[in-house]
């Protein structure tokens, strides 16, 4: 790669006819396609009054239900991608089989599937007609049209943040200091939480981040398997479309608001977690030198 | 000590979270009522539904509460059939409804089960344009006058848009044209639709919020709504004829008995055909069925036919227009 000081400097000797407009072109978009309709999504929140906005966000019950059913929708499902996104992530990084590469497109194919089709491919097995479903369902269980589905669908589509993020941090790191710690003694957990754990930790991190922003925002697979129910299985983006086609615009854009807040956070906590990750690279590229 | 008990916190957060997930999958009795219904009623349940908390809470002293579901027709009855735990459903179509038995989750001859075949009103399909009809569309055949686009949802997954076409093609046949006319008005009808939405509200967006299209064709009480919530920048266009829109309400046998909910849903239901429930329909702009709120509420007079003159029942013309390869698909290619 590239020294980057010596990118930006080419950059730099590049005429003005040709950097001024690219500068316009590219800050022009930025601003129309995101800058815009981000502010307006706050300037229409807010439209009505701050106590509107409030009572807009808290003095719905449905709206009330839809908060809180992201609130526990989403950790859940990121939990559980955190967790087999550690597995998957480990056991591609560190062990050669047949498969691997299979096991490796299998992950990232969520990214790739329509969201239409990851909602249906739960409705095909949970649905009545299914036979886990109508088990399920007559055994007073029901998994599609209620909460439980709403974390299976979400927990798909955003299965690969964690492993995705993770993999490419654990090749990086390599076996050396894993194999030591075992050499020294230490049992397949110790090793674990003391050396593959610390040394990925603000990978998994901003793994997890993507992660939780991209579930907390899920919309299409969730449409499918919601039923959208009032109150029941609205979350805050099914929430958002439903207040809009009811003509309630700053209601609608107050609940909007919110999540264009989890991706301010999210993105203010991605800077935060990239430079550190920055610089423990750095620490660790200074390991060998020191010794 | 900080970053372990924020360890902790978020654990126990976790577990709390993880834990109401696991348990809101069982079923239980919590006084619930589940209307599937179709897109653009959800203004109507939203007041019939406190309407009837309030009259069942007064008559048996328990508090229930109804909730509700919208999206297309074709698609809602697709999620009761898969499993929805619909007590009610209230579609646009008898054969979604019919679906739904054939499914087997409901009773041979539903439609007899409520007064008036299980109608508690009924519907039509009407024009709704800007603001002083700019293209001066009174009638079904300025739809395909030049320079007119027209907004109209999917028959394959709406309801609206089932009516709409089964309108414009009757309408053709009601005033002496034959079906290759009505083939031919069809086919220039859809090729003026720049984008089929999947249901009503959807549709109605489309034309009132996007600002797609000269002339949208929807459910009389969507067209009302619309047009109030435009202040003005639309109008309602009442066509000389139309179709009788009949959308079905029923209860789900195999639902309410899993539930225990079945007095309630049928409580719910005979609720509509009261005075009170009557009302709230006129209001909302559906036609009650009771000749007395409907002649109170006075109703633009309009010439109705109903569906059957595109075909003998509603199977046949399921089969006919709509399947896949059927009238719809065909005049949907070049």
């Amino acid at each position: 790669m590239a020294d980057p000081s010596q990118r930006g400097a080419r950059t730099r000797t590049d005429p003005a006819y040709i950097r001024l407009p690219l500068i316009a072109v590219t800050v022009g978009t930025l601003g129309l396609l995101i800058v815009v309709p981000l502010a307006s999504v706050f300037v229409q929140a807010f439209s009505a009054g701050i106590p509107a906005y409030f009572r807009a966000l808290f003095g719905n019950a449905e709206t009330r239900h839809s908060i809180f059913l992201t609130l526990a929708v989403a950790p859940v499902a990121v939990a559980l991608n955190t967790v087999f996104g550690m597995v998957a992530a480990y056991v591609i990084a560190r062990f050669r089989f047949a498969g691997r590469t299979l096991l490796m497109t299998l992950i990232d194919l969520p990214f790739s599937v329509s969201p239409i089709v990851a909602g249906l491919v739960f409705v095909l097995i949970f649905g009545q007609q299914a036979a886990l479903g109508g088990w399920l369902q007559a055994h007073g269980y029901q998994v599609i049209f209620a909460p439980p589905a709403l974390v299976l669908a979400t927990a798909f589509v955003t299965f690969p943040f964690v492993a995705r993020e993770l993999i490419p941090v654990l090749e990086a790191n390599g076996p050396e200091e894993e194999l030591a710690a075992r050499s020294l003694g230490a049992s397949g957990w110790q090793m674990f939480t003391h050396i593959t754990l610390p040394n990925v930790k603000w990978g998994l991190l901003y793994g997890v981040i993507l992660c939780n922003a991209r579930a907390m925002g899920e919309f299409g697979a969730i449409y499918v398997v919601s039923g959208r129910i009032a109150g029941k299985t609205d979350t805050m983006p099914l929430r958002v479309e439903k207040l809009f086609q009811e003509y309630d615009n700053p209601a609608a854009m107050a609940v909007a608001s919110l999540l264009t807040m989890v991706a301010l956070v999210t993105l203010f906590l991605k800077v935060l977690v990239e430079r550190q990750m920055r610089a423990q690279k750095a620490r660790s590229a200074e390991v060998p030198a020191a010794e | 000590m900080l970053r372990n008990s924020l360890i902790a916190f978020g654990l126990a957060y976790l577990f709390a979270a993880a834990a109401w997930v696991v348990s809101s999958g069982v079923v239980r009795d919590d006084h619930e009522l589940l209307n599937v219904a179709c897109d653009p009623t959800r203004e109507l349940w939203a007041e019939m539904n406190a309407a009837f908390v309030e009259d069942f809470a007064r008559a048996s002293g328990q508090r229930w509460a109804v909730r509700q579901s919208h999206g297309g027709s074709g698609s809602q009855a697709r999620g009761v059939i898969d499993g929805m735990p619909a007590d009610v459903v209230t579609l646009a179509l008898w054969s979604d409804t019919d679906a739904i038995r054939k499914a087997g989750l409901m009773a041979e001859g539903w439609q007899d089960r409520l007064p008036n075949r299980s109608l508690p009103f009924t519907s039509t399909i009407v024009f709704v344009v800007r603001r002083g009809n700019p293209k001066g569309v009174r009638d079904w055949p300025d739809l395909v006058k030049d320079g007119v686009t027209v907004i109209a949802p999917s028959p394959k997954t709406s309801g609206n848009g089932k009516w709409a076409f089964l309108a414009a093609w009757g309408a053709v046949l009601q005033t002496g044209g034959t079906e290759d006319d009505a083939f031919a008005f069809m086919k220039a009808l859809y090729q003026r639709v720049p984008v089929l939405d999947t249901s009503a509200r959807n549709a109605t967006m489309t034309f009132a919020a996007k600002k797609l299209g000269d002339v949208h064709l929807t459910w009389e009480n969507e067209a009302f709504l619309e047009v109030k919530e435009s202040a003005g920048a639309l109008e309602i266009v009442y066509p000389p004829r139309s179709v009788l829109a009949e959308p079905h309400v029923a209860w789900v046998d195999r639902v309410v008995q899993r539930k225990g909910t079945e007095a309630v849903a049928k409580a719910y239901l005979d609720f509509l055909y009261t005075d009170a429930g009557q009302e709230i329909i006129a209001r909302h702009r559906y036609r009650p069925t009771n000749p007395a709120v409907l002649a109170a509420a006075k109703f633009e007079p309009m010439d109705l036919f109903p569906a059957t003159v595109a075909g003998p029942t509603w199977d046949a013309i399921q089969h006919r227009y709509f399947r896949e390869g059927g009238v719809f698909d065909r005049i949907l290619t070049r």
